[in-house]
């Protein structure tokens, strides 16, 4: 199942076999500055795409242009219909307890038994009815995460979810996402500027430079993974100068 | 802390530990202990009745002792008894039936005006270029001051007070839900857009309980604004009602009738007032900011 966000190419369920994700040539432009410049994607079910990319280079407005959030592009994007995302902040609405706020949008009557099962899955259980702001950084974005989840997605797309978490917490939120994620096995968009993080979780690596993908590599390292491995330190400071950064100063993040 | 003033700089020790106990002494001080205040005795809810309760008395006292005379201002006593004829005559609770009925009607007309030109204009552009353009000018009119043109328009019968609350209420409700629903937080409208909600629920579940809380304030307000028309409408030509006692009262120089009327208005107003903090207190649950002090 697949729906087009093109402005050129109307929705269509052909009902066969796609992918979560399919890309070509998508060009978006903020005035006359081309952010995405016939960017191709794609997308493999199941798989774990972390994007990484310096900061304003255009991975959030990708991010975007796939939740359906901007549509002022050119080029053809199809995305699967079952899709959720989970922002940088939590965006949970807090006039609403944090159970409804898990099924809010499902369709049908609010199913509180299904929200129930879906904070578990979170560890949050014990948070079922309190109003997100009592909740902390960590336990909002868990709740974030719960919300995308429970609607089964073909396609996650996490806009760097784990950025505004102090380092404790993101270690723990990250595990969590890979653990949900060898559950769920939907495909994942990650948007991140953390190159650990990308490699940690990711099955391919994507670099975004100057409006295209200019680095695509798998990462094969078994899960879960070390991060202290000669190849894992390698990778990192491949990375690291397709992003900027001189070898010498990659020491520190 | 205290530094010595010889300068150790010149013949630093290589040692650390040596640096450590040739340190010239620190003063210190015992930081202090707050006192957890129990002040006994009085309990606070008491002690704040002391001062309304003393001025009522000095009030009784002027009057007895002959410096206050009835004509200029009745004593606690005088009004206490006249609330209590007043009472059993049934002026009192009419008066209060049909002031509180007009104010009832204004409000239920200004609140249905203002939610629904809101509601449009917050919602919709063309709603907003139509609807908005015209209220903010219309909100720099003293309402007030329409009362002439009230009288002319709807005589001297029940429309132009009712009318007269009614605009009172509609513009600072108008103009909080308005910039409530505008200062919806466009991140949670993406969200909701994410989560599949149509344009119905989005309003439904995210842009009016975004906005209630303005509008909540928008409704406090209003309600003032709503006591305040009320005692100009009844001023003026009212055949019943807390402002027609006044009247009536003003041309026989009964200021304990006054006074009485004075504090039924007054009763009312923190009545209207506690009715809408409850409402605050339920719908706002949320918001762990409002528990107030």
């Amino acid at each position: 199942m697949a729906t087009s966000v093109s402005r050129e190419l109307t929705g269509s369920d052909t009902g066969q076999y796609e992918k979560p994700a399919m890309v070509r040539g998508l060009t978006r432009r903020f005035g006359s500055r081309a952010v995405l410049d016939g960017l191709d994607l794609d997308i493999e079910p199941g798989q774990f795409v972390a994007l990484l990319g310096t900061s304003g280079c255009g991975k959030s407005t990708l991010l975007r242009i796939l939740a359906d959030l901007d549509g002022e592009i050119t080029g053809t994007v199809r995305v699967a219909t079952r899709r959720a995302v989970s922002f940088q902040a939590p965006r949970l609405l807090p006039w609403k307890r944090v159970w409804r706020n898990i099924v809010l949008g499902l369709p049908g009557k609010a199913d509180r038994a299904r929200a129930e099962q879906a904070l578990a899955e979170v560890g949050l259980s014990h948070r079922v009815d309190v109003w997100p702001k009592v909740l902390s950084g960590g336990e909002a974005q868990r709740a974030a995460l719960a919300r995308a989840l429970v609607r089964a997605p073909d396609l996650l797309l996490l806009d760097e979810p784990f950025s505004a978490l102090d380092a404790l917490t993101r270690l723990k939120v990250q595990a969590l996402v890979a653990e949900l994620w060898q559950q769920h096995r939907c495909a994942v968009l990650l948007v991140t500027h953390d190159v650990d993080e990308a490699l940690r979780l990711a099955d391919r690596v994507l670099v975004l430079r100057d409006g295209r993908i200019a680095y695509d590599q798998p990462v094969e390292a078994a899960r879960p993974r070390a991060t202290d491995t000669p190849d894992f330190l390698a990778h990192r400071t491949e990375l690291l100068s397709w992003l900027g950064v001189p070898a010498g100063d990659s020491a520190t993040t | 802390m205290i530094v010595s003033g010889e300068d150790r700089r010149t013949d630093r020790p290589v040692d650390g530990r040596a640096e450590l106990d040739n340190r010239s002494p620190i003063a210190v001080t015992e930081v202090r202990r707050s006192r957890t205040k129990s002040r006994g005795g009085i309990p606070r809810w008491l002690f704040k009745t002391f001062s309304p309760i003393g001025l009522i008395a000095l009030w009784q006292v002027l009057s007895s002792v002959g410096v206050l005379d009835r004509a200029t201002l009745a004593s606690p006593a005088q009004i206490f008894d006249t609330a209590l004829q007043m009472w059993q005559q049934g002026r009192l609770q009419d008066a209060v039936a049909v002031s509180t009925q007009r104010v009832l009607v204004g409000l239920a007309l200004g609140l249905l005006a203002a939610v629904v030109l809101a509601t449009l204009a917050g919602l919709f552009r063309r709603g907003e270029d139509l609807i908005d353009a015209p209220m903010q000018m219309l909100r720099t009119v003293p309402v007030i001051g329409l009362i002439p043109l009230l009288i002319i328009w709807f005589g001297i019968g029940e429309e132009p007070k009712v009318i007269l609350i009614a605009l009172a209420v509609t513009f600072p409700l108008y103009l909080n839900i308005y910039g409530g629903i505008r200062n919806v937080d466009a991140n949670l409208m993406e969200a909701a857009r994410t989560l599949g909600l149509g344009w119905f629920a989005q309003v439904r579940h995210v842009v009016l309980p975004a906005a209630m809380p303005s509008a909540l304030v928008g409704l406090r307000y209003s309600l003032g604004s709503a006591w305040l028309a009320l005692v100009f409408g009844e001023t003026i030509n009212a055949t019943s009602g807390i402002g027609y006692e006044m009247n009536t009262a003003r041309e026989f120089f009964q200021t304990d009738v006054i006074v009485v009327c004075l504090v039924l208005y007054a009763v009312l107003g923190l009545l209207a007032d506690f009715i809408v903090r409850t409402l605050e207190r339920t719908v706002l649950a949320w918001r762990p900011a409002f528990r107030g002090s």
